[in-house]
């Protein structure tokens, strides 16, 4: 598939070259009742594939939605492509897109109007949008639906309308809550295959995943996080290196370093 | 009550039982629908709202009391007309009540898709849910007029004799045939205009049934007597002596109502009669109809006109937009805000018959205005500001807090400025100093409306948007006291006196009460 997808209509050209980090979180803590990010510090490289792997209330999506600017940290650093996500938020914003794992997109809103109203927040040009707009609309197959509204839409290609507006203002760096939840097989491939291609194109990808089979298929390196601290980290045959009884799948390390950190707390 | 040992062979299918079965579902559902409706889905609600509850059944009884005690005391028995007429009129406005909520839940009952397909693939005949369903629509709407009516009855009951109990089966025949109206009602409109329109049609008429009976009273009260009591028609003494001798057979109602065991088999064997016919003749075509009307959410209700070209939009211009597409595409959301407008109707009605002559129609026109623009503020802002359905995307947009509130509050600011100006300009033809006072008094209401929405906001689904008042009645208060007050000031200053200052000071009293109560 060859499809151009140009800079135009956004001067932020300037932060693609500066620094080797797409995202730098350092000693981030939240807290509600108890800690529900305790002092996690993760380093991702532009460029790629990063998985956050935690049970459920681990802190993944608190983690994220910090990041993302749609929660306040109690303190800590964020960084995203060199800019300080905390002081400048709007500025970090703008080369960010934030996936939740329940996508709500307006239900009067056909995919289109979707699209346009998101570039319209992002500032870009009419023209860039519209094309890019077809062009996610045919790469996510949602080419039949584009002019209906979303409210008949079902629960995967809602998701995959979240998708294509997180992808239309061409962030370099997406951040993805559970992403491949819901979806079917077909589904499940086209989204796997755009993200996969954006990677190459150097963009920069953070997802969590409870399929582990997800992680270790597409991701290039693994965090996995429990209690809101991160326990190990590195790629496939790093983490199987570091553990001491060479399981031989993800699930099972990820299983046993999550025991552990439980039975340490 | 159905025993646990009942219910497990239910679930097994088509055993006898299932009818019974299906009807605690159904008013397990309403219930839960009612009390999520009055404690806005808090858990902590709910206590208060017993007591609330308890307190208004007491407060009710005392206020049936002071009202039917002298009445009754006073020696009035049967044969008097003034009784007949009364007890026939709380019949009525009881039926249009219900005639009104019944349309309202055989709406819902018919588009709510998932509970019904889910029924429906199930190996009960749908026949047969048919029958409960509007079986438990009855019930519930008996029990909606009862919370009101029940207290007149008790004290009727308990200072005049015991043949008052009679009523409630009254009350309950009546809820029949209000049922089966609303059914037929919505039959027809389905066959009439198709199942994609019935709904927005049948919730309009609902609307406009259960307002225009009260309205329609008091237009003829205020004519006839100036003031507002809703009952002071009844006792029109002319009024009184133009209705049927009272022998005739018009007041069987009544006599049923207050103990006469014939005339009480008479009106329930009618309206069950009625029901059971309705259901029998309408229930042929149910699952059809409930299928075609399921469909109508899948299918865009408007053509899908083929995609436009983009535009190129700033954000604050894209939320704008965004705002305005999706108020468009929801009319009956502002039809709501708009609908109570219509209970403005009577008091500016007094109004005009009092001072009209005076100060000419502006006066009068000013603050029906002015506070009917305040609610509608008021509502407008809710869906645009709390009512935001995907409040994470335009949280991570690059664009400031600031700017986003500014933005909705823009659009908010321009759909009044849209229904005001042609109004006001008008009436700026023929008296363009209370114009001038007009359009401020809008101003001033409209911007303590939102105001009063931005200290409450919070996260809320835009499709519920009918349970915003019970979801913070602070706000509910203030956005109406505050409106009352700017339209009263825009009343007293377009007619010239200088006394509005005190309404100005009352306003911003109340909205310095909401500023610190948010
Ligand atoms: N708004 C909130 N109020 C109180 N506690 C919260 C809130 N959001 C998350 N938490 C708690 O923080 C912890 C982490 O939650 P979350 O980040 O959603 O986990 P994950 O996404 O990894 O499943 C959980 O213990 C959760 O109960
Ligand atoms: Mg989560």
């Amino acid at each position: 598939m060859t499809h151009e997808f140009s800079t135009g209509g956004r001067s932020t050209g300037g932060h693609s070259t500066d620094g080797q980090w797409a995202l730098e979180i350092t000693g981030l803590c939240k807290s509600y009742d108890r800690p529900a990010v305790d002092h996690l510090s993760l380093n991702i490289r532009r460029g790629e594939l990063y998985a956050l792997l935690g049970p459920n209330g681990a802190g993944k999506t608190t983690t994220l939605k910090m990041v993302t600017g749609l929660l306040q940290p109690d303190s800590g650093a964020i960084s995203v492509c060199g800019i300080d996500a905390l002081k400048s938020p709007i500025d970090a914003k703008r080369v960010m897109a934030w996936l939740p794992d329940e996508p709500l997109i307006y239900d009067k809103l056909t995919p289109l109007e979707y699209l346009e109203f998101v570039a319209g927040l992002w500032g870009i040009t009419a023209e860039v949008a519209e094309r890019r707009a077809h062009d996610l609309i045919a790469l996510l197959g949602l080419k039949s639906q584009a002019s209906e509204r979303c409210q008949g839409l079902s629960k995967g290609m809602r998701q995959k309308v979240a998708l294509a507006g997180a992808l239309i203002h061409e962030p370099e760096l997406i951040i993805l809550d559970e992403p491949l939840t819901g979806l079917d097989a077909g589904s499940a491939r086209q989204v796997k295959a755009v993200l996969r291609e954006h990677v190459t194109r150097g963009v920069t990808i953070v997802m969590t995943t409870h399929i582990l089979e997800v992680a270790e298929r597409m991701a290039d390196r693994i965090g996995v996080i429990a209690n809101g601290r991160l326990i190990s980290e590195g790629t496939l045959e790093e983490l199987r290196a570091k553990d001491s009884q060479q399981a031989a799948s993800l699930e099972d390390i990820f299983l046993e370093l999550v025991s552990d950190e439980q039975v340490a707390a | 009550m159905i025993s646990f040992a009942s219910r497990s062979s239910a679930s097994q299918g088509m055993t006898p039982q299932s009818l019974g079965w299906f009807a605690r579902h159904e008013l397990l559902l309403a219930w839960r629908d009612w009390l999520s409706m009055m404690t806005a889905g808090r858990r902590t609600r709910e206590r208060i709202m017993i007591a609330m509850a308890l307190l208004f059944t007491v407060g009710l009884h005392a206020l049936a009391y002071s009202v039917l005690n002298p009445a009754l005391k006073s020696g009035s028995s049967l044969g008097d007309k003034m009784l007949l007429v009364t007890v026939m009129g709380c019949g009525l406005l009881s039926f249009f009540m219900m005639l009104s909520q019944a349309l309202e839940s055989v709406t819902r009952a018919f588009y709510t898709r998932s509970d019904l397909e889910l029924i429906l693939s199930s190996p009960s005949p749908p026949r047969h849910v048919f029958a409960v369903r509007i079986a438990a629509l009855t019930i519930t709407t008996t029990a909606m007029s009862m919370m009101l009516m029940a207290p007149f009855i008790n004290v009727a009951v308990f200072i005049d004799h015991p043949g008052w109990l009679a009523a409630y089966p009254v009350l309950v025949a009546i809820a029949m045939i209000a049922t089966g109206i609303a059914v037929w009602l919505m039959m027809v409109l389905f066959r009439l205009i198709g199942a994609a329109r019935t709904r927005l049609a049948a919730q309009i008429v609902a609307a406009v049934i259960g307002a225009s009976f009260l309205i329609g009273i008091q237009v003829i009260a205020i004519f006839s007597y100036n003031n507002l009591s809703r009952l002071s028609v009844l006792q029109d003494h002319a009024f009184i002596a133009s209705m049927p001798a009272a022998e005739s057979s018009t007041w069987l109602p009544v006599w049923a109502a207050t103990g006469s065991f014939p005339a009480l088999f008479v009106v329930l064997a009618t309206a069950a009669a009625f029901l059971v016919f309705t259901v029998w003749q309408t229930s042929k075509g149910f699952a059809q109809l409930v299928l075609s009307a399921a469909s109508v959410s899948d299918i865009n209700t408007s053509a899908a006109a083929g995609p436009r070209p983009f535009r190129t939009l700033s954000s604050r211009q894209a939320l704008r937009a965004k705002e305005w597409q999706l108020l468009k595409r929801d009319p009956w959301l502002v039809s709501q805000t708009l609908m109570q407008v219509l209970y403005l109707l009577p008091p500016a009605l007094l109004l005009w018959k009092n001072y009209g002559d005076a100060a000419g129609i502006s006066v009068i026109l000013a603050p029906v205005l002015v506070m009917a623009l305040g609610q509608l503020a008021g509502g407008l802002s809710w869906l645009t500001i709390s009512g935001e359905d995907a409040p994470e995307l335009v949280g991570t947009a690059p664009v400031s807090a600031g700017q986003i509130l500014w933005a909705k509050i823009e659009a908010v600011l321009a759909v009044i400025a849209a229904v005001g100006l042609p109004l006001v300009l008008i009436i700026a033809t023929f008296a363009p100093y209370e114009a001038i006072v007009t359009a401020i008094g809008v101003g001033c209401s409209a911007a303590s409306a939102i105001a009063i929405q931005l200290w409450f906001r919070g996260p809320a689904k835009r499709a519920h948007f009918r349970y915003r008042q019970t979801a913070s009645r602070v706000a509910t208060l203030a956005e109406a006291f505050s409106s009352l007050m700017w339209a009263g000031a825009t009343a007293l200053f377009a007619a010239g006196m200088m006394l509005g200052i005190a309404c100005v000071m009352l306003a911003l009293l109340v909205l310095l009460t909401a500023w610190l109560m948010s």
